[in-house]
């Protein structure tokens, strides 16, 4: 069951503040209002796995790991490998995360970002198959929320993309392709995951009537309503999703696809910089 | 075991494969105080999808901690019954049902006005009972009039419809074989009085020209969808008010 959850106090002092700022055209840490923080991304961080990335925002960090597993494919792909997205918001990360299993927002995460790897094809699957109908990889994707200062999406979105890019399958060999029998030295990665093109996440956020990008936790407990948007880096929308309890307008929406589609061009660029950086 | 199947041709001579035009919406029924335990209730119908959605409410919150001093909560569960589909669904929870709860719920906090029912919950329960293609925009619908009938003041009713991308057209209120065979699935709902879109998600590829096509086809059939909305309960509470 859904709940309304459990309203932020904001004083009325803080809100008027932060209004009062946006009015300029500006978030409170003095950057303009569709500009983001620093953005750092590092692949490679967690040597076991077979792909890694922690990308940051500002304060907010996010940890992406990717483990490969050989697998059964899906009855209705059998020629195509199996993607399965995870995300976990860390007790770590915030005083307001409880350790358990995952709460309906981090569902929510995961469910956008899988939909938005999935469709535009980001990893060719179909080069995933070993044995077809018999034996393919299986991308595990985890995504851990580390430290929570505001827009997890996009931060989420960067560290999967990296660690996907990053991506290093084993070196494997068919040793019996009649029982499936597969032979895998995972201490010897050889070719590169393949992907077929890079997307990221911009998410919009509604505070006060301004549409702004990148908020800082502080913004984005005032946010009235959220709207992330995925785009390819051929400009493509592949994804999007309306999250909190107010509205848009469809002109908001409209403005929102343009400043996503602008904004997601420097994220592209941050993560091709930083899996480029890494070979 | 599951078979592959083959995608059939999804337009054939510019009709759909259900013989609709691109911007034609199914047969719609609307069915009012379904349930006589529930506080409201409504049986909503687009061509072989069939949501139910039973309304509980204002009453007072168990556990009492989750109550909230300024206004009502509204919890909310959209449910696949396990026979809805073609394949079984499993009763247990899963991550779609999860998502597309809140999803639901998010599409409804607008309109509600929660704040003249301070420390109690509005439960909204949607029980997909047939599933082809969209129930999420059909259970919220189904769930805004439940609202109405169960006498919450609202600022508008909420209809949804689902636009989707089929054989490289765009094409209102997909059905579960254009979902599936689908380029995009574009689900979307709105307060149509008052301009506001309270739930949008797309799953698929589009161009940005083609997302905003989709988006004003999608407010159209929605405007449609409201006005049958306000027939229905026209239909029920219009003669009890003549009398």
């Amino acid at each position: 069951m859904s709940i309304t959850p459990e309203q932020p106090i904001v004083p009325r002092i803080k809100y008027n503040a932060i209004r009062s700022v946006l009015m300029k055209g500006y978030h409170i840490d003095k950057r303009p209002l569709t500009e983001y923080r620093p953005i750092e991304i590092r692949v490679g961080v967690v040597p076991n796995a077979e792909g890694s990335a922690l990308a940051r925002i500002g304060n907010t960090q996010v940890l992406a790991g990717v483990k490969l597993e050989l697998g059964s494919p899906y009855p209705d792909t059998p020629n195509e490998g199996v993607l399965i997205v995870n995300a976990e918001f860390l007790p770590a990360a915030s005083p307001t995360f409880e350790p358990g299993p995952p709460d309906e927002n981090a569902i929510e995460l995961a469910r956008v970002i899988d939909r938005s790897l999935r469709e535009p094809r980001v990893i060719a699957l179909d080069k995933l198959a070993i044995i077809p109908g018999k034996k393919v990889w299986v991308v595990w994707l985890d995504i851990y929320v580390m430290d929570h200062d505001g827009n997890l999406l996009d931060a989420s979105m960067l560290a999967a993309m990296a660690a996907l890019a990053s991506t290093k399958i084993p070196k494997y060999e068919v040793v019996d392709p009649a029982s499936g029998e597969i032979r895998v030295d995972k201490k010897t990665r050889v070719e590169p995951l393949p992907v077929n093109r890079f997307v990221a996440t911009v998410t919009v956020n509604k505070i006060c009537d301004f549409l702004v990008i990148d908020p800082t936790l502080e913004e984005e407990l005032v946010a009235s309503a959220r709207l992330a948007i995925s785009v390819s880096e051929d400009g493509f929308i592949v994804g999007m999703q309306k999250m909190g309890m107010g509205f848009f307008t469809e002109d908001e929406v409209k403005k929102s696809i343009d400043l996503a589609l602008d904004r997601a061009k420097l994220l592209i660029d941050s993560i091709k910089k930083a899996v480029s950086a890494q070979q | 075991m599951v078979s592959v199947k083959e995608k059939p041709p999804l337009i054939v001579d510019g009709k759909r494969i259900d013989g609709r035009r691109p911007d034609e919406l199914r047969p719609i029924r609307i069915e009012l105080g379904v349930l006589k335990n529930a506080d409201g209730s409504a049986l909503v119908e687009y061509g072989n999808t069939k949501v139910l959605a039973a309304v509980y409410g204002p009453r007072e919150v168990l556990p009492k901690h989750i109550a909230m001093t300024d206004r009502a909560v509204i919890r909310c569960r959209y449910r696949m019954l396990s026979f809805s589909a073609e394949e079984r669904k499993s009763p247990a929870p899963s991550r779609r049902e999860i998502e597309l709860s809140k999803v639901i719920r998010e599409a409804l906090e607008p309109a509600v006005m929660t704040e003249l029912y301070p420390r109690t919950t509005i439960d909204i329960f949607i029980e997909v009972l047939n599933a082809d293609g969209g129930t999420r925009t059909a259970g919220v619908t189904a769930a805004a009039l439940a609202l109405a009938d169960a006498g919450i003041p609202m600022r508008d009713l909420v209809a949804g419809v689902a636009v989707g991308k089929v054989d490289g057209v765009l094409v209102l209120d997909i059905n579960e074989i254009e979902d599936m065979y689908g380029e995009a699935d574009m689900p979307v709902a709105a307060m149509p009085g008052l301009n506001k879109i309270t739930l949008l998600q797309l799953n698929g590829v589009l161009t940005p020209e083609e997302f905003r096509q989709a988006l004003s086809m999608a407010l159209m059939g929605i405007r449609k969808i409201y006005e049958l909305q306000k027939e229905a309960l026209r239909k029920k509470y219009a003669s009890t008010t003549e009398e």
